[in-house]
């Protein structure tokens, strides 16, 4: 899969939990819940969705490596392109 | 191990004197009353506490701000003293909308100095509710900042023409004569300020609370609430001299303000704020590095905390940690009893809500704890379970009953009344008891257990939403015709706000319309009273005199039997 998929499917999902946003404008390093207005639950529904979307496992340890785009991006590359 | 402060809960409940307890305040100098402020900052920089760290914030980054009791007062008193130069009056009503930040704290404890009412909002409202709580308790100044200004309350000042000023912490300069700068401000401000004589029943403080009809309540206490505080820090969170305490609460809820602010530097610890939102490993983190004594916490982060696979006390020094509390909803056993496994000790839950003030039912680390118990009532507290259908209110005496959870009135922290609304604060009580909302049993022991709440109110992460207040802002949206909000049951939050809508005709119910409904909620109400789930449905049931029946649609959405429907309108 690559980034640019990858980049599609977190907007796709993130749009889902917060539709009145337009997550493709926002900047690699930007704090997405800020940005977005996500509270905590909406987050941890995004990490479960993405989760399942892309076959991989998120554990709760690792929700602080997905703050940013960038950092979130460059962590579900490595879970699913190794 | 220190030893508790309350080592026998029996006979300190017996013993227990609210008067024998004011005098383990100060008091404002030549008896000129009772004041919170003076109580958290001012006696204790003019003693030997003026040197240690009051609060210590810790920022996005990691980096820590210290300001100590001595800091805390003058920076306090320029507050109150900038108030004066803009010509409030005692009484006035002053807002916050900010993240956890320490300016939030000072125009807190400031407005306290001055005798302003203090009302801190949650900074993740959308401009909806923010303007319900701004209008309906006058204010007449806010403290945010300039992003907020921007997005959430500038559109909102043609309804606000009350609002006076609006002080940005982050702006060096005036915007123009109503948006003020706060840095500038307080630059100008001298940091000497006399407390002027508090009447112990002199208002103090404002939090807005959801009700079931309506708009959200403006729920009124007094400084001598600062009893309440102290004491419940002293045998709740049981502070000793030294200790580093860490409420995880924002003062956008009441937790956060009681114990977020006040009792802490009541009781003269030192108290961490984090500016960030939950992240396990942050928060293991934060409680290792800064040697947390006592940390006061809720069930959805001890949930989300659960979720881990990491034991904390294996992997960080944990060995300070002396006390791990609770409160926001109840507490299931299991996590009571993970606490003793993660921590090293129990996780103890507790009682109480906006409208008393401070904690009112409590596990204490020296009784026996019966995980899933609320706990016993605080010792000058009079808790009871009751009957409160009739004309008079019936007291159950016999453990083991079910019925309304009821507080025997006059200790200092229950609140004085709703804002402007007399009726709804009188319906509140019955005899000498304040009727809770909350029904519950006691056991034999004297151990309270909680069951739900009696009305349609919705409990979601802890904080209290209003069916009706979501459902006036969804009827706005030019594509529904009705909507009716509930609470469904959800492992991680409680509950989460769930809501159904008949469309207008015209309109369709597509998945495009539900995004369409939550983006709108989203944007007028925030994500922490916003619909998480939308359903379209055809008509909300509703009783003869066209009420609409939520427990009906609760009891539909959750598979349960549908009650007595004898009232039910056949649509």
């Amino acid at each position: 899969m690559t980034e640019e998929e990858i980049k599609k499917t977190v907007f796709q999902l993130l749009q889902r939990i917060a539709p009145e946003t337009d997550p493709s404008r926002l900047m690699p390093e930007e704090n997405i819940r800020e940005a977005l207005n996500i509270d905590s639950f909406d987050a941890l529904q995004f990490i479960v969705a993405i989760s399942e979307k892309l076959n991989v496992e998120i554990p709760e340890e690792d929700y602080g490596k997905t703050i940013s785009l960038k950092s979130l991006l460059a962590y579900l590359d490595k879970k699913v392109n190794g | 191990m220190k030893e508790p402060n309350l080592t026998d809960y029996a006979r300190l409940y017996q013993h227990f004197d609210w008067q024998n307890e004011r005098t383990q305040l100060a008091g404002l100098p030549d008896g000129k009353g009772l004041n919170i402020a003076h109580e958290a900052v001012d006696r204790h920089a003019s003693g030997n506490l003026k040197n240690t760290v009051a609060l210590r914030f810790i920022r996005k980054n990691g980096s820590t701000d210290d300001y100590t009791y001595g800091d805390l007062k003058t920076r306090t008193s320029k507050f109150a003293n900038l108030l004066q130069s803009l010509g409030l009056e005692e009484g006035d009503r002053v807002f916050s909308l900010l993240g956890r930040v320490p300016d939030l704290y000072i125009a807190a404890l400031g407005s306290l100095k001055f005798k302003a009412v203090f009302c801190p909002l949650f900074s993740v409202f959308g401009p909806e509710p923010i303007f319900q709580r701004l209008s309906k308790g006058d204010a007449k100044v806010l403290v945010t900042n300039t992003a907020f200004y921007e997005k959430k309350i500038k559109g909102l000042l043609d309804r606000l023409p009350a609002l006076n000023y609006i002080l940005l912490t982050d702006s060096p300069q005036h915007l123009d004569e109503k948006v003020l700068s706060l840095t500038k401000l307080m630059g100008e401000a001298s940091g000497e300020f006399s407390i002027p004589p508090t009447d112990p029943e002199d208002p103090a403080l404002l939090h807005f609370t959801s009700g079931t009809t309506g708009m959200p309540k403006g729920a009124l206490h007094v400084h001598q609430a600062v009893l309440t505080h102290y004491s419940t820090g002293k045998y709740v969170l049981d502070f000793h001299e030294g200790d580093i305490f860490w409420c995880t609460a924002d003062p956008g809820w009441v937790t956060g303000t009681s114990y977020g602010i006040i009792a802490p530097l009541v009781n003269g610890v030192t108290s961490i704020v984090d500016e960030e939102e939950f992240d396990g490993l942050r928060w293991y983190s934060i409680l290792e590095k800064q040697k947390v004594n006592v940390w006061y916490t809720a069930p959805t982060a001890i949930r989300r905390l659960m979720r881990m696979e990491i034991v904390p006390k294996e992997k960080y020094d944990l060995s300070k940690l002396r006390l791990v509390l609770s409160v926001g909803e109840p507490l299931h056993a299991g996590a009571v009893i993970w606490g003793q496994k993660a921590f090293g000790v129990p996780v103890l839950d507790n009682w109480w809500q906006t409208e008393t003030g401070g904690i009112m039912i409590a596990n204490y680390s020296s009784m026996e704890v019966k995980p899933g118990s609320m706990g016993k009532p605080l010792p000058g507290i009079i808790a009871a379970i009751a009957d409160v259908e009739g004309q008079e209110i019936k007291i159950y005496d016999q453990p083991g009953m079910q019925g309304h959870l009821v507080l025997k009135k006059g200790f200092p922290s229950l609140f004085r009344g709703y804002l402007h609304e007399e009726e709804r604060y009188k319906k509140c009580f019955k005899g000498d008891w304040y009727i809770t909302g909350d029904l519950a049993k006691k056991d034999a022991d004297g151990y309270f257990w909680f069951i739900g709440r009696a009305d349609d109110i919705i409990k979601t992460s802890g904080h209290m939403v209003g069916p009706f207040e979501v459902e006036s802002t969804l009827m706005k949206h030019p594509a529904v015709a009705e909507a009716a909000v509930i609470g469904k049951p959800e492992p991680s939050i409680g509950e989460l706000v769930k809501a159904f809508v008949v469309l207008k005709e015209g309109f369709e119910p597509t998945d495009g319309m539900q995004l369409e409904l939550i983006g709108f909620a989203r944007k007028t109400m925030g994500p922490a009273v916003a619909p998480k789930e939308i359903t379209f449905i055809d008509s909300l049931p509703k009783t003869k005199s066209g009420k609409i029946l939520r427990r009906l649609l609760k009891a539909r959405e959750l598979g349960l039997p549908e009650g007595d429907l004898s009232t039910l309108e056949k649509s």
